[in-house]
């Protein structure tokens, strides 16, 4: 399976300097019907002029270095059968939740929970957006923009002026229990844009989970605006078709003694782009940022991408991104992270670690981890690792009498356990770790 | 029950002969002790045997109960009864040793076509062979080996053992790392699980652990080969005289 999965009719320009293609545009938004929206409708206008300005990025653009951006910018996806059932029983429902299901990326009000929940307003995009009042009105596209600086994300900016639907979620106290989105997909050769705007108010807290499978292609953005002390926990869990191409970002604010933490599964997906561009801007604040990816290329190309830009502007915050990807039959793992420390954002404490697990020869992983320091008086630091299974621990642990393929899998689990600590929950967490068990050995057992 | 017969190996990276013509028999029910130097190959010779790769057998051979170890895979030895407690034992993150121990019990039972066993049996049994190791809950409940103290880890690889409940027991410097009363409850644990089925192969530099381990023959091992065997009194004669005069009557 060596062709793309999605009909490439971009012909980038050879203009040097900035990688633009504006042919690529025109055609990407052709093929939109873009909605004027409501609240949001300035917030699109502005998107769009600004999308018209940049272009969408072309391979030769230096931040797109390790990952090909055209899949994204082709007009139309390549259908995708839908998957058959999952062997795995889906994630988090015996937890008491509020659950909203989007199909193909609309909100589907008749599959869900009522929207009701005690310290929380909740709206959908497409319903906010019939009307021009909304509390998110200053926050839709706000923190995409500023996100743009110092490197652009035309994708988010085309989400921005494009999505239809997504949640609107505002926290005023805590949350009375985890809000779980949930993807479904209907439609082979749906193209999907979610955009969801949440919005925590001093001390307030949010459990957000998503899991499921987003369209033939999605492109998806969060902007979470976090206000003093809150905490905004966020678990994604999607269940990738193989085939599937998707890119997203989640934009951050976290503003004093705020803490943000996120972790992501990601199991295959033939080509997927997460950029996470956090900004901490309030003192004693942190932000914690984990993956763990499992990458087999063996059923279709796989080609994983973590970029991660976060910058520090306030004293004694801490930052923590932990990304850890387990590659094999020629599967690609790219890790982009940068932590930019800005002049007075003294003590600051910014950890990076990126880590592959190559499971054969033809995998690879390549990471591009970046420091920028501009205050004195702080601690950062960051690693990157490329390795093979552990041959010391995989001969105690088959010495045993564990089996190799389950060895494997113990070593697996083993390596991205510093990922999954990251999950503060330790039901959330034993979730997630028996699913990625449950994954790993029927892949063992293939 | 562990027949090794002139056995050569050499290491696969290089061209290092490290067993050079090793014999040694370990009938049913029996302990033997091996002794020798740093350096002499003991180690390799547990590695050997239990399967690890990187070594090249190039010569001999090694069965248990007739069947040749060599061809088998690490877990099969382990199915077939065979277990080495490791002189380092090796640190495992992420992964819970109650987890591990039980894969690795009902692994070896299906791998012998035997009922598994269920988490209620599993639980009760290693609670029981814990308390009388001294091992304390906290501990089961942590990542395999992680955060042990050196003698703690020895401990675990005799609970394991004494959960495997193997056949053919080698046991690479045990004692090294254990403080006395350790000694005595790593011994008692030793002791408990002695009988007429099972043997024991017990590398130690210290005459101390076979006066809690009385061992029925004592094999003195220098480069590769075992250059003299006897009874407990040798690893005595070791403990006062040093190498030098018994590897050189040998030599
Ligand atoms: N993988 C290896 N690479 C290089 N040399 C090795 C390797 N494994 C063993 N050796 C060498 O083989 C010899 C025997 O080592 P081994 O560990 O078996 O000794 P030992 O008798 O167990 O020693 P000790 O009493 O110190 O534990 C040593 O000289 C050692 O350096
Ligand atoms: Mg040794």
């Amino acid at each position: 399976m060596a062709e793309s999965a999605v009909q490439i009719k971009d012909v980038t320009p050879q203009v040097s300097g900035a990688p633009k293609a504006p042919d690529a545009l025109s055609a990407r938004l052709e093929a939109l019907d873009l909605p004027k929206g409501g609240f949001s409708a300035q917030a699109r206008a502005d998107a769009l002029a600004r999308l018209r300005e940049m272009g969408l990025p072309g391979p030769r653009d230096e931040y797109w270095r390790y990952t090909d951006p055209r899949p994204f910018s082709a007009p139309v996806p390549q259908a995708i059968p839908i998957e058959g059932k999952s062997p795995d029983s889906p994630l988090f429902t015996d937890l008491d939740r509020l659950t909203l299901v989007f199909v193909d990326g609309a909100f589907d009000e008749g599959a869900s929970d009522d929207l009701t929940l005690a310290g929380i307003e909740i709206d959908t995009l497409a319903q906010a957006d019939a009307e021009t009042d909304h509390w998110a009105r200053g926050l839709y596209g706000t923190l995409e923009a500023s996100g743009q600086k110092p490197v652009r994300r035309p994708f988010a900016t085309l989400n921005t002026a494009a999505a239809r639907d997504g949640v609107l979620i505002r926290v005023t106290g805590k949350a009375a229990k985890p809000v779980h989105i949930i993807h479904r997909r209907a439609d082979e050769a749906a193209d999907v844009m979610w955009h969801h705007v949440l919005r925590l108010e001093d001390g307030a807290e949010l459990t957000l989970l998503e899991t499921g499978m987003v369209g033939a292609r999605s492109n998806g953005v969060i902007e979470a605006d976090l206000a003093r002390g809150a905490r905004l926990h966020h678990i994604t869990a999607k269940r990738a078709g193989h085939q599937k191409l998707g890119i997203s970002h989640l934009f951050a604010r976290v503003a004093a003694e705020a803490q943000l933490k996120c972790f992501a599964l990601s199991v295959n997906g033939t080509l997927m782009r997460h950029e996470s561009v956090i900004d901490i801007v309030g003192d004693d604040a942190s932000a914690h940022i984990a993956a763990a990816v499992l990458g087999d290329g063996k059923v279709g190309p796989f080609h994983h991408d973590d970029t991660v830009f976060i910058t520090h502007a306030a004293e004694r915050c801490e930052s923590r991104q932990v990304f850890k990807k387990v590659l094999k039959n020629g599967a690609e793992g790219v890790f982009q992270g940068k932590i930019l420390v800005k002049q007075g954002a003294q003590k600051t404490d910014g950890y990076q670690i990126s880590q592959a697990l190559l499971l054969d020869e033809r995998s690879q992983f390549l990471a591009k981890p970046e420091l920028e320091i501009y205050a004195d008086d702080v601690k950062c630091s960051h690693g990157s690792t490329t390795g093979a299974i552990d041959e010391e621990a995989m001969f105690y642990l088959r010495s045993r009498g564990v089996p190799k393929e389950r060895a494997i899998v113990f070593l697996v689990l083993s390596f991205l356990a510093d990922a999954l600590e990251e999950i503060e929950d330790e039901v959330l967490r034993g979730q997630i770790n028996d699913r990625l068990e449950a994954w790993l050995t029927r892949r063992a057992n293939q | 029950m562990l027949k090794i017969d002139n056995l050569h190996v050499k290491l696969e990276e290089e061209d290092k002969q490290i067993l050079k013509g090793l014999s040694l028999e370990v009938p049913a029910g029996q302990v033997h002790a091996v002794m020798g130097p740093n350096g002499s190959g003991k180690s390799t010779l547990s590695y050997v045997l239990a399967g690890r790769d990187g070594y090249a057998v190039t010569e001999g051979s090694a069965t248990m109960d007739g069947e040749s170890l060599l061809d088998m895979e690490p877990e099969q030895r382990a199915a077939a009864g065979l277990f080495l407690a490791f002189q380092y034992p090796v640190e495992i993150p992420g992964v819970g040793n109650m987890t591990f121990l039980r894969t690795a019990v009902n692994a070896q039972r299906k791998a012998r076509g035997e009922e598994e066993m269920s988490s209620g049996e599993f639980l009760k049994a290693v609670r029981e062979k814990a308390k009388d190791l001294q091992i304390d809950a906290e501990m089961l409940k942590r990542p395999v080996n992680v955060g042990f103290s050196g003698g703690e880890k020895k401990r675990n690889e005799i609970l394991q053992m004494a959960m495997l409940a193997p056949r053919m027991c080698i046991m690479d410097e045990t004692d090294s790392g254990l403080d006395v009363d350790a000694m005595r409850l790593v011994s008692d644990g030793v002791n408990a699980l002695r009988g007429p089925d099972r043997s024991f192969l017990v590398i130690t530099h210290y005459q101390r652990l076979l006066n809690h381990i009385q061992p029925d023959v004592v094999h003195i091992m220098s480069d590769g080969r075992i250059v003299k065997s006897g009874g407990p009194e040798l690893a005595l004669q070791v403990e006062e005289e040093g190498y030098g005069d018994l590897l050189a009557e040998a030599g």
